[in-house]
This record gives structure tokens, C-alpha cells and sequence, in this order.
């Protein structure tokens, strides 16, 4: 008995090796693959959107699903190498990694297979490895965190004019995860469109040290309600902060994606990257043959901003049509999101910045970044650098991780 | 008389078996992991609309589909099976360690506290020495901590050394905030300490973890420390009663262990990663307890099992790639394997002995 269920094993194994090789000889060596390492899955907010992205531009561009090969719960180590050389192998023309610490282990990829193309968000090292095949890309989101300011802005304004608050208890309250530049450009572009239609206004921050920690956030967002903030956004993953203003009808700009349907009565608007433009413009470029910018920086204009549609249960009268005003403000390059003259420093105006652009082990201040009145935020490489505190913003503690 | 009438005896009984020829209960795992691979295969067929031909084939394709999968898979389980050799010793003395996730992280801190703080200033060679050092003396101070407390205080050592691994952990996210003043906490791969490649990239790792198993066999088996450890292991009191000092043998060994560990997070420093973060062993520390278990300890049969661990993992992982599902599904594999496999080793060590007729009960 034992011998023929031995025999039948082996039979099997033998068919299955078979396959094998017949399944490595059919693959067509010409059609153009799309390789996507990612760090989580699905079940991540910050991957999903990456996956959507990856999947729209596929059908706008017509790649079957043998094109694009995903590579899902990849670490920040050598793992990354590991994956995107196996991606190679497969035949992938371009290499993206979507997390922050896969840069280096990307890097080292990117040296070994040079006329393989590697794209990487969020990273820092482009602009000064200087290899034909290697680019950054991160949008401007600090444009679409201002429109969502001004979303904010015009609802204290209503609340001003119908008198619940006074102009001086015009206070908001921001839910960050650390304190470095990824999240202080983001809330203080907040807060500078918040500030550009409510003059009065001011902020406080909390950070939590996690980008996905429900009852830190919401333990954030409850002390600064009971601090007196009438209105919260958020900078970090979970539901908590939103949840927190729907419980105590408190409005909430949100970020990454609406929460209006757990939220209907305190949504206002959200902001968000959209990366779709970006892999069409990464697979479009190897297409066609021409080269992929070193640091890629999507736009408003581009696409890669996106603002949810306004919830008018929530918002202020006429937010809509303020915030397509100042979008094509922004676009034609009339208002400026950083400019000098909006906001102060201790009391004074910035003339003058040095900020720590290019990577290096003792993050030197190494670039001059305001010229022409304004805070060239995402223009010297596409990562954020912006990580002033300006008056009117309150910073209730910070949390480096 | 009565109330024995109600009594509801199950229809069988466990009993322990007499040991089994070992070509036997091979055959029997070896059935066990091909029904859990033909279940696996039904159960691809109606969750992810694969052939349960494809299903098998990718598996084999992820771990032997190119030379560089094969080099990887070989890495990937030396790596473990380094891990698996730490905590073996002690599991042989019934020394529960569960700490191994944070004996090798706090081993790959060390080296690369080491490379960050004197890469600039040390040559490559001795920089490399002293990295080595600095994590095996880590890793064996993780270990001997638990072990005093046990051997002093009869302190519960499970849980002990699964604290410790959270102290590990906390200490990384500490010196990773230390070193990156922007508050990225991605330290990134260092430039400095690479171990020198010999052959293939990962050739000089997987020698080394091979002649780490020969030496940790030989420790075992044949020298008076390992017997020792045996002893401990088989009851404490005999221990004693022969005049081995159960406490000594219980803090050495869990210093060899650490050490091994400390030797792992080295080689994931040195060879592979050049960084360190909170999830660089990633539950390797525990996948390890499996390896060594299911090879009852015998660090030979451990390159088998850690090979085999290696493969479903490996070959799970590209079953999401291909049919590009949620990673879920393979942990549902890797699950239902490792329980087919635990199942068959309780029916090696004991049967079931159906009761033969209902009257013969109730004559006694």
C-alpha cells in the first residue's frame, strides 16, 4: 500500500517538474512589465493607495495583468533588493518601492541592472547618486493641504459670523505622527490656507509618534478639543481623529481619502495623492524611449492632487467654489502656498533659508530655499524640506518616533 | 451500578506507542505534508480560481524558478536555521526560551552601533572583528539575563525572555531616533562593515551557519556540557543528585544560546542588510522554535526542517505575486501544513485504541 502511494508521489512530483519547465519556457521576452514592491498589503491605507494608482494607470494604458507584478510585505532590508532583482529577472522593465526605507536597497539594485529603469516615492537620494536610472517622485501635497485649509478657514468664518465662536477663539487642532518635515510642511500649508481666508486663526499640534494609532489619535484629538479647538485635522492613518469630531460634532478636514461615510455631519473635504499620473508618465517614458526625470514633483495641475468633493453638510457655503478659485490661483502660480509674506518666524518675516535638501549622515542645512518671496517647498528634489516653526502654530509637544 | 450506566465513555483511548522504525514515521510525515499540500490545492481551486497543478507549480517555481531563488531560499533558511541552533540548547534542557526575536535584534544593534559609531574611523577587518564581538556579547547578555533569574530565583523564563525581545525592540527604535536627527527612523544601509564575498554573494553566510550546525551537533552529542544539558533536561533532580550544577548549566547555556543569536543578528548586519530596524529579525525568532521542534531538537534533521519552512514561505510568497491575491492566503498554506504536520507527529507518538465491544465494559 505504502509503495504505490510512494510511487503515485513520485509520479506527481515528476509531472510537476514537468510544468515547471514548460511554464518558464512560454513567457515572451519583448512585452513590457510594470514591477511594484510595496511594504505592506491591502490592508495598509498608505499601500492601497499605491495599488489603486498602479491598477488605474494599467487600464488607461491597456497592460494586461501579467504586466504588472506586484510584490507585496516587503521590509525595509535587503529583502528590497532582493524582490526587485527577482523583478528583473522576471522581466520587469521598471522597478517601483513605495516606502521611504527601501531607497538604499534600491539603490544597490539600481547600480547592479543598469538598463533596468527603478522609481522610488518618498525617497531622497536622486538628485545626488546621479544614476541614469534611478529617480525619485512625491507630489505637492502641501498645494491640496492648503485648499483644504481654506476649506477650514471658510467654516470658522461661518461659525464667526453666526456667532458660536469669537474671532479669537478661532483655534484649530492638527493630529500629527512625527515631528519632521513630511508632516510639519503638511500642517503648515494647512494652517497658511486656513490663515489666507481666516486672518485670525491659530493652531496646535499634537503628534502621536505612529502613523497608525487609534487611541493615540483619538486621545490627541479629544485633549485638543478640550483645549478649545473648534475644528481638527489630521496627519496619520487611522479613523481615530475623524471618529473623535463625528462623536462630539466638532467639523474635520481629513487626509488620505474621505471619511464621510463614518463621519456625515463633521466631513468637511480631504486631500490626497493620487499616483496614477506618475505611472503613466513612468511607463509612457520607457515606451516611448525617452527619459524619466531624476525627481519627479506631481502637481494640481499634473493631476497628482486631489481634493475629495466637498460634504455641504459640513462645510461652510460656498467652499467649493472658493477652493476651484484659489486652484487655478495656485496653478497659475498667483498665490503661492509658502509665501514669506504670509506668515512670520518669532515676530519676524524670512528672507532667508538653509534647508537640509541633499541626504548626507549629518543632515547639513546645504540649500538656499526662499527666492522670489516665497518657500521653494518640493521644487530642489520632490521630498518635503519644509520644517520651520512659524508663529500662530502651537506645537503641545513633539515626537520624533 | 447505575451511575456507571451514564457514564459516556469515548469509543477510544489514547495510548502511547512503543517507538516507531524511523523509516515509518518518516513515511507518515512525508503522507501528511502531501495531504495538506492536495488540501491547499482544493482549497486554491475555490479561493483563487487556480488549477491545483498551477498552485503546486508556483510554489516550486518561487523557490527553484532561477538561480537567484534558489541562492535566496538557501540564504533564507541557513538564516533560520542559525536562529533555530541558539535556542535548541536550551529547549534540550527544557529552558523555554521564547526570546530569540530579541537576542538577534539586539546582536544586529550591536554591530551596527559599532559600524556607525567607528566605521570612519576603524579599517574594514578589525571593524568587522569588533562588530562580531560586540554581538555575541549583546546577544549573550539577552540570553544570561532570563537565566539568572530562573537559576536564582526559579523565575518563569517564558515569559521573561519574551519581555526581553520588547526591550530589544525598544531599544532599536531608541538609537534609530538617535541617529537620524530629520525623525525618518530610516537609517538605510550603511557603508561600512560589509563582510567580504566569497563566490556568490550569500556563500560565506551559509558556510558559516553550516559549520555553526556541525559544531552545535558536536556539543550536544558528544561532549560533557551537551550531556549535561540532556540531563537537566530529563529531570533536574537527577541532575543534582549526580552533582551537576543545574543553576551553572542553566545560565552557560542560555550564554551559548544568546550567543548563537547574537551570531545571527552579526551575519544579517554583516552580510545583508547593513542596518538595523524594529522588524529586522521579522518573528524569524519564533519561526525558529518550529525548526527546532519539529526536528526534535537534533540539529541535523534542523537543516531539513529549516529548509523546509524556508520553502513554504518562499513559495507562498510568490502564490501572491502570481494570482496577485492577498497575503492571507498564504498563511492559510503555511497553516494547514504545519498543522497536518503536528497532527501526525501526536499519531506517531501515540494510537487510538477502539474499545471492543460495549458488554465487555460493563462485565468488569
Amino acid at each position: 500500500m505504502f509503495k504505490k502511494i510512494l510511487s503515485m508521489c513520485v509520479a506527481v512530483v515528476m509531472v510537476l517538474a514537468l510544468c515547471v519547465s514548460m511554464a518558464s519556457c512560454d513567457q515572451s521576452e519583448d512585452d513590457f512589465k510594470l514591477g511594484v514592491i510595496l511594504l505592506h498589503d491591502e490592508a495598509s491605507t498608505y499601500d492601497l493607495n499605491f495599488i489603486e494608482a498602479v491598477n488605474r494607470a494599467a487600464a488607461e494604458l491597456g497592460l494586461s495583468e501579467e504586466q504588472v507584478i506586484f510584490k507585496k510585505n516587503i521590509p525595509e532590508s535587503n529583502e528590497c533588493y532582493e524582490a526587485a532583482a527577482d523583478l528583473v529577472d522576471e522581466g520587469c522593465d521598471i522597478i517601483f518601492a513605495d516606502s521611504f526605507g527601501h531607497e538604499t536597497y534600491l539603490l544597490k539594485a539600481a547600480k547592479e541592472f543598469t538598463d533596468v529603469q527603478f522609481c522610488h516615492a518618498t525617497g531622497t537620494m536622486a538628485h545626488t547618486e546621479k544614476l541614469s536610472n534611478f529617480h525619485n517622485a512625491f507630489a505637492s501635497i502641501y498645494e491640496g493641504r492648503f485648499l483644504a485649509g481654506v476649506a477650514a478657514g471658510m467654516k470658522l468664518n461661518e461659525m464667526i459670523a453666526d456667532g458660536t465662536i469669537t474671532a479669537d477663539q478661532a483655534k484649530m487642532g492638527y493630529v500629527g505622527a512625527f515631528t519632521f518635515a513630511e508632516v510639519i510642511s503638511g500642517y503648515t500649508s494647512f494652517y497658511l490656507g486656513a490663515k489666507y481666508v481666516c486672518p485670525e486663526v491659530t493652531m496646535e499640534v499634537q503628534f502621536t509618534g505612529s502613523w497608525y494609532d487609534e487611541i493615540k489619535e483619538k486621545d490627541a484629538a479629544t485633549a485638543l478639543i478640550n483645549n478649545g479647538c473648534v475644528l481638527i485635522s489630521q496627519h496619520a492613518d487611522s479613523m481615530g481623529a475623524p471618529s473623535v469630531c463625528e462623536e462630539k460634532n466638532v467639523p474635520n478636514v481629513s487626509y488620505n481619502g474621505s471619511t464621510l461615510a463614518s463621519c456625515p455631519n463633521t466631513f468637511i473635504v480631504s486631500s490626497k495623492i493620487d499616483w496614477t499620473p506618475y505611472f503613466v508618465y513612468i511607463c509612457e517614458s520607457v515606451q516611448n524611449g525617452t527619459e524619466i526625470a531624476v525627481d519627479w514633483t506631481g502637481t494640481l495641475s499634473t493631476g497628482s492632487v486631489a481634493l475629495t468633493d466637498v460634504n455641504t453638510t459640513a462645510a461652510a457655503e460656498g467652499t467649493q467654489a472658493k477652493i476651484d478659485e484659489i486652484r487655478e490661483k495656485l496653478i497659475s502660480g498667483e498665490v503661492k502656498v509658502f509665501d514669506v509674506s504670509t506668515f512670520t518666524v518669532l515676530g519676524e518675516n524670512l528672507t532667508s533659508y538653509m534647508a537640509d535638501v541633499d541626504t548626507d549622515a549629518a543632515y547639513t542645512k546645504d540649500t538656499e530655499v526662499i527666492a522670489d518671496g516665497y518657500f521653494h517647498e518640493s521644487e530642489y528634489r520632490a521630498a518635503p524640506y519644509f520644517d520651520i516653526q512659524i508663529d500662530g502654530i502651537t506645537l503641545l509637544n513633539t515626537n520624533f518616533g | 451500578m447505575k451511575m456507571r450506566e451514564k457514564t459516556h465513555e469515548l469509543p477510544f483511548h489514547v495510548v502511547k506507542r512503543d517507538t516507531m522504525p524511523f523509516w515509518k514515521s518518516m513515511t507518515i510525515r512525508i503522507v501528511a505534508v502531501v495531504a495538506a499540500l492536495l488540501l491547499c490545492s482544493v482549497l486554491s481551486v475555490f479561493m483563487i480560481n487556480a488549477n491545483p497543478f498551477e498552485f503546486i507549480e508556483t510554489m516550486i517555481d518561487g523557490v527553484l524558478g532561477s538561480s537567484r531563488r534558489l541562492w535566496k531560499f538557501a540564504k533564507d533558511a541557513s538564516i533560520l536555521l542559525c536562529i533555530a541552533l541558539a535556542v535548541t540548547p536550551a529547549f534540550r534542557m527544557r529552558f523555554w526560551n521564547i526570546g530569540a526575536e530579541g537576542q538577534t535584534l539586539i546582536g544586529a544593534l550591536a554591530s551596527v552601533g559599532v559600524a556607525y559609531y567607528l566605521g570612519d574611523h576603524v579599517p574594514n577587518g578589525p571593524l568587522l572583528i569588533l562588530m562580531f564581538v560586540a554581538s555575541i556579547l549583546a546577544g549573550a547578555i539577552w540570553g544570561c539575563v532570563p537565566a539568572i533569574f530562573k537559576a536564582k530565583w526559579n523565575t518563569n523564563e517564558t515569559l521573561f525572555t519574551l519581555m526581553m525581545n520588547y526591550v530589544a525592540s525598544g531599544l532599536v527604535a531608541y538609537f534609530l531616533l538617535l541617529w537620524t536627527p530629520s525623525g525618518s527612523s530610516v537609517l538605510g544601509a550603511l557603508s561600512v562593515g560589509h563582510l567580504p564575498v566569497i563566490g556568490h554573494e550569500y556563500l560565506l553566510l551559509i558556510v558559516a551557519v553550516l559549520v555553526l550546525t556541525a559544531i552545535v551537533y558536536i556539543y550536544l552529542h558528544y561532549t560533557k556540557q551537551g550531556y549535561e544539558i540532556s540531563v537537566v533536561g530529563e529531570s533536574e533532580n537527577t541532575a543534582r543528585y549526580i552533582g551537576i550544577g543545574v543553576g551553572k548549566v542553566i545560565i552557560r547555556t542560555m550564554i551559548v544560546s544568546g550567543a548563537i543569536c547574537g551570531l545571527a543578528g552579526f551575519l544579517i548586519v554583516g552580510a545583508l542588510d547593513h542596518s538595523v530596524t524594529t522588524t529586522t529579525v521579522g518573528g524569524m525568532g519564533f519561526t525558529a522554535i518550529m525548526v527546532s521542534w519539529l526536528a526534535k531538537f537534533n540539529p541535523l534533521v534542523m537543516i531539513g526542517t529549516s529548509a523546509f519552512i524556508t520553502f513554504m514561505q518562499q513559495g507562498s510568497a510568490q502564490i501572491t505575486t502570481r494570482f496577485n491575491i492577498d497575503s492571507a492566503f498564504p498563511d492559510i498554506v503555511v497553516g494547514i501544513v504545519l498543522f497536518f504536520i503536528i497532527g501526525c507527529e501526536f499519531f506517531i507518538s501515540y494510537s487510538l485504541k477502539f474499545r471492543e465491544s460495549k458488554k465487555k465494559g460493563e462485565k468488569e
